[in-house]
C-alpha cells in the first residue's frame, strides 16, 4: 500500500507543481466557461437587437404605420434606407435582414386578407443570421398582420368602404352572399363609428394573437433561474479535465522514453498498482481540478447546485475515473509522445463537441443527438447539467454515472489489453 | 550471490542474448563488456526482471526470479542507463519515492535515503531539484536510487555515459566502497578503461554471444604478445626482418613506424633494437604499452570494441 500511495503521491506532487499544466487545467476553463456562460446569456437577460433596414416604396399611411410599428418594436434596431442601398447593408454585414414594402402595398394589402392579389414583400437577410431571419419573419408578419387589420377595422377606412363596394358591384357572388358580406361591412362600421369615435379613440381594434402566453422555466426547483454558467462550467470543466487526463498519459509515453517507466516497473510492483496509481492519481488530480472550477463558477457566476449534492460528487467520481481510463488508454496505445498528444487532443475536442460541452447537444440534428449518446462526455454534462440548474434528485445522477463507469471499464481493459510491458 | 544460465532472448529472427551465462559474487565486480547492440542492455533487462527471456534462470542467493518475482527485486538494485529521475522533485524525494516502492517502513526510508545520499557525496544537495544538478552529480543520484532499498546486487547499466572525468573518478570511488560493504556489482560498459579499473572479473560480450570471460589476467593471457613495442625508425628495414627476431610475435609497418607484438619488454625489445641498428636504421622515438581489453576483443572478434 505504501508503494502505491507513494506512486499517487509523486503524481499528485508533480502535477500540482507544474504552473503551466494548472493553468491550462484551472484557469483556462474558468475563462472560457465565463466566455460562454455571458454569450448564452440568461433567460431573463436582455435580448441583443437585431438590426433591421426598411425600405418604404409605397409611402402610403398604411406603409408608414407598418414601418412605424416595426420602430416601435423592442427585438428591433430600424434604419430606414433608399431602395439603393436595401441589399447593399446586408451585404455589408451592418443588418442582419432588409425589408422592401413594395408600392401599392396600402391599395393591396386589405383586400388580400380576403383574397385579393398580395404585395410582396421582399426580406434580404445575411445568410450567416439564419436565426435572426426567423426572429425577423415572425415580427414582421406579427406587426403588418396588426397594422393592416387595425387599418381595415377603422371606422373611416377606405379599405373598409372600398371593400363594401366591391362586393356590392361583384357579379360573382350570390345574392345571399353578397348580402351578408355587406351587412358584415356594415356592422364593422357602426361597431367601430359607435363603440370608439374616431375623437376618443387613437386606434380601431385590430387582429391580435388570440392568446397569451405564460412563460415558466421548466426545471426541478420553479424557483431558482437558469443560469447559463451552469452549463458552460460543465461542459469546459469536463474538457479540460479531459486534456489533463491526455497529459498524463502523455506522460507515461514520456515516462518510457526517459527511462523512468522501466525503473519503476525494477522494483516489486504489481501491473494493478502501476496501472491503478495512475488511475487514482488522475482522477484525484481531476477531481481537484473540478473542485477548484466549480468554486470559482459558484463564488463569481452564481452556479449553483440546485439537484442532488450526493449525486453531483457521484458524477464528477465517475467522470474523474473514466478520465483516468482515458489517459491510460492513450499511454497504452500511443507510441510516441508527440504524435500520441496530437491525436489525442484531437479525440478529445471531438468527443467534448459532440458531448455538448461547447454548445448544448439540442441545438444537434437528431441523429447527431442520438449519436452522441454513445460519447462519454455526453453523459458528463448531461449529468453535471441535471445535478445543478436543473435541480434533478440523485436517481437521475445514476444513469450517467453507469454510463461513464462503463465507459472506464472498457477504457480500463482496452489499455491493460494493449499495453506493452516487454522493455 | 547473483548466477544466471542460459539466458536466450530474441527479437523476430535477431538473437539479441545467446545462451548467456554469468555469476558474480559478494563483494565482487563484473564487467560486461561490448560495444553499442552487443547485448549488454538485453542482459541486464533480463537480470532485473524488466525482460521476459526466452530460455534460462537467474538466481539471486537462492531465490529466482519466476519462483518470487518480489523478493527476487527486492534482492536487485537497478541503475540503469538512462538517467531515471523525477526532475521536479527534491533529490531526497526522488530517493524516498524509489524506497517507498519497495514498501520500506518510514523511518527506515528516511535513513537509509539520507544514508545514499550521503554515499554518493549528495548529502548537502538533498533539498534541490536534480534539473539544478550536473550530469555527474544526476549519475550518482540515480546510483543512490538504486540503493537505498539496500539490494544484494546493483546491476549498473552504464552509468557513467556522459559523464566528466572527475565525476567519473567520484562514482568509481562509490562503486569501489559498495564493493568493499559486500555488494555483488554488474557493471555494463563499452569502455575497457572502465572495465579494467573497477572490474574484478570480466565477460565480453559481442552479437549476443558471451566471447570471453574471466579475471584480466587470465584474458590478457589470450592475448597473442603481453606487450606492444612501437619504434618510428630513420632509414629501410624489411618487415620480415622484425618478424624473424626471437620473441616477435608480430610485426607490422606503416610509414616510419614499426609495430611489434612481444611478451617480454625487456628480453625481446633489445633484440629489435639490436637487429635495427644492424641495418643502419636510427630509432627516433620508442615506446610500449601492454595489451589492454581492446586488443583482446580485436584478437577475439577480430572488430574494434567501439566499431
Amino acid at each position: 500500500m505504501n508503494a502505491f500511495i507513494a506512486l499517487v503521491r509523486k503524481d499528485l506532487v508533480l502535477y500540482f507543481s507544474n504552473r503551466r499544466a494548472l493553468l491550462m487545467s484551472i484557469a483556462a476553463p474558468i475563462l472560457i466557461a465565463a466566455f460562454f456562460g455571458s454569450l448564452f446569456g440568461n433567460s431573463d437577460s436582455k435580448p441583443a437587437h437585431i438590426n433591421v433596414a426598411v425600405t418604404d416604396l409605397d409611402r402610403s399611411e398604411l406603409s408608414g404605420r407598418v414601418v412605424a410599428a416595426l420602430r416601435g418594436e423592442a427585438t428591433f434596431d430600424v434604419t430606414e434606407v433608399g431602395e439603393a442601398d436595401t441589399s447593399a447593408q446586408v451585404k455589408a454585414g451592418k443588418v442582419a435582414a432588409a425589408i422592401t414594402v413594395p408600392a401599392g402595398f396600402g391599395k393591396l394589402a386589405g383586400s388580400a386578407m380576403f383574397g385579393g392579389t398580395k404585395p410582396e414583400l421582399v426580406v434580404h437577410y445575411d445568410p450567416s443570421q439564419a436565426m435572426a431571419l426567423q426572429v425577423v419573419r415572425g415580427l414582421m408578419a406579427q406587426h403588418v398582420m396588426q397594422t393592416v387589420s387595425q387599418s381595415l377595422m377603422s371606422a373611416s377606412s377606405p379599405l373598409l368602404s372600398d371593400l363594401r363596394d366591391r362586393t356590392l358591384q361583384s357579379t360573382s357572388l350570390p345574392d345571399q352572399r353578397r348580402l351578408e358580406l355587406t351587412q358584415m361591412f356594415d356592422s364593422i362600421a357602426k361597431v367601430q363609428s359607435t363603440s370608439m369615435p374616431a375623437s376618443a379613440a387613437p386606434k380601431a381594434a385590430a387582429f391580435t394573437l388570440p392568446y397569451v402566453t405564460r412563460e415558466e422555466p421548466a426545471s426541478a426547483r420553479p424557483e431558482t433561474k437558469y443560469n447559463s454558467y451552469s452549463h458552460s462550467f460543465a461542459g469546459m470543466g469536463v474538457q479540460f479535465v479531459l486534456l489533463m487526463g491526455v497529459d498524463l498519459g502523455v506522460g507515461l509515453l514520456l515516462m518510457r522514453r526517459m527511462g523512468l517507466w522501466k525503473r519503476l516497473r525494477a522494483a516489486p510492483l504489481s501491473r494493478g498498482k502501476l496501472l491503478g496509481s495512475r488511475i487514482a492519481s488522475c482522477a484525484l488530480i481531476a477531481l481537484v481540478v473540478f473542485a477548484i472550477v466549480y468554486a470559482a463558477a459558484m463564488a463569481a457566476f452564481g452556479v449553483r447546485i440546485d439537484g442532488s449534492v450526493p449525486g453531483f460528487i457521484a458524477v464528477l467520481v465517475a467522470f474523474a475515473l473514466l478520465t483516468g481510463s482515458f489517459g491510460l488508454l492513450i499511454a497504452a496505445i500511443g507510441r510516441t509522445p508527440e504524435a500520441t498528444r496530437g491525436l489525442a487532443i484531437l479525440a478529445t475536442l471531438l468527443m467534448v463537441m459532440l458531448g455538448g460541452a461547447w454548445v448544448p447537444s439540442f441545438i444537434f440534428p437528431e441523429w447527431l443527438q442520438k449519436l452522441s449518446l454513445f460519447v462519454p462526455t455526453r453523459w458528463a454534462v448531461d449529468g453535471l447539467d441535471a445535478m445543478t440548474w436543473r435541480g434533478l434528485p440523485f436517481h437521475d445522477a445514476l444513469l450517467p454515472v453507469a454510463v461513464m463507469l462503463g465507459f472506464a471499464a472498457v477504457f480500463t481493459s482496452l489499455a491493460i489489453w494493449r499495453f506493452d510491458w516487454d522493455e | 550471490m547473483l548466477e544466471a544460465l542460459g539466458l536466450r532472448k530474441s527479437y523476430g529472427m535477431r538473437a539479441a542474448v545467446a545462451d548467456v551465462a554469468l555469476t558474480v559474487r559478494s563483494g565482487e565486480v563484473l564487467g560486461l563488456l561490448g560495444p553499442n547492440g552487443a547485448g549488454k542492455s538485453t542482459t541486464i533487462g533480463i537480470l532485473s526482471g524488466l525482460t521476459t527471456a526466452d530460455a534460462g534462470t537467474v538466481r539471486v542467493n537462492g531465490v529466482t526470479l519466476a519462483g518470487d518475482p518480489d523478493d527476487f527485486k527486492r534482492r536487485i538494485g537497478l541503475v540503469p542507463q538512462d538517467l531515471a529521475l523525477f526532475e521536479d522533485l527534491t533529490a531526497l524525494a526522488n530517493i524516498e519515492l524509489f524506497g517507498a516502492l519497495y514498501d520500506m517502513p518510514k523511518a527506515r526510508l528516511r535513513e537509509r535515503a539520507v544514508h545514499v545520499l550521503d554515499i554518493v557525496g549528495l548529502a548537502d544537495r538533498a533539498r534541490d531539484k536534480p534539473s539544478t544538478f550536473s550530469g555527474g552529480m544526476k549519475r550518482r543520484l540515480n546510483i543512490a536510487c538504486a540503493l537505498v532499498h539496500d539490494p544484494d546486487v546493483l546491476l549498473l547499466d552504464e552509468p557513467t555515459a556522459g559523464v566528466d572525468p572527475q565525476s567519473r573518478n567520484a562514482i568509481f570511488d562509490n562503486l569501489e566502497a559498495l564493493k568493499g560493504q559486500g555488494k555483488a556489482l554488474v557493471y555494463t560498459t563499452h569502455y575497457m578503461e572502465e572495465a579494467e579499473r573497477l572490474a574484478d572479473r570480466i565477460v565480453i560480450i559481442d552479437h549476443g554471444h558471451v566471447v570471453a570471460s574471466g579475471t584480466l589476467t587470465e584474458l590478457y593471457a589470450a592475448l597473442p604478445a603481453a606487450q606492444t613495442l612501437q619504434v618510428d625508425v630513420e632509414g629501410d628495414i624489411e618487415i620480415g626482418v622484425l618478424a624473424s627476431i626471437p620473441g616477435v610475435k608480430r610485426a607490422q609497418k606503416s610509414g616510419e613506424r614499426v609495430t611489434l607484438a612481444i611478451d617480454d619488454l625487456t628480453r625481446d625489445g633489445c633484440g629489435v633494437l639490436q637487429a635495427l641498428a644492424a641495418a643502419g636504421c636510427k630509432v627516433r622515438h620508442i615506446s610500449s604499452d601492454r595489451g589492454n581489453l581492446e586488443d583482446v576483443f580485436l584478437a577475439l572478434t577480430g572488430r574494434q570494441l567501439r566499431d
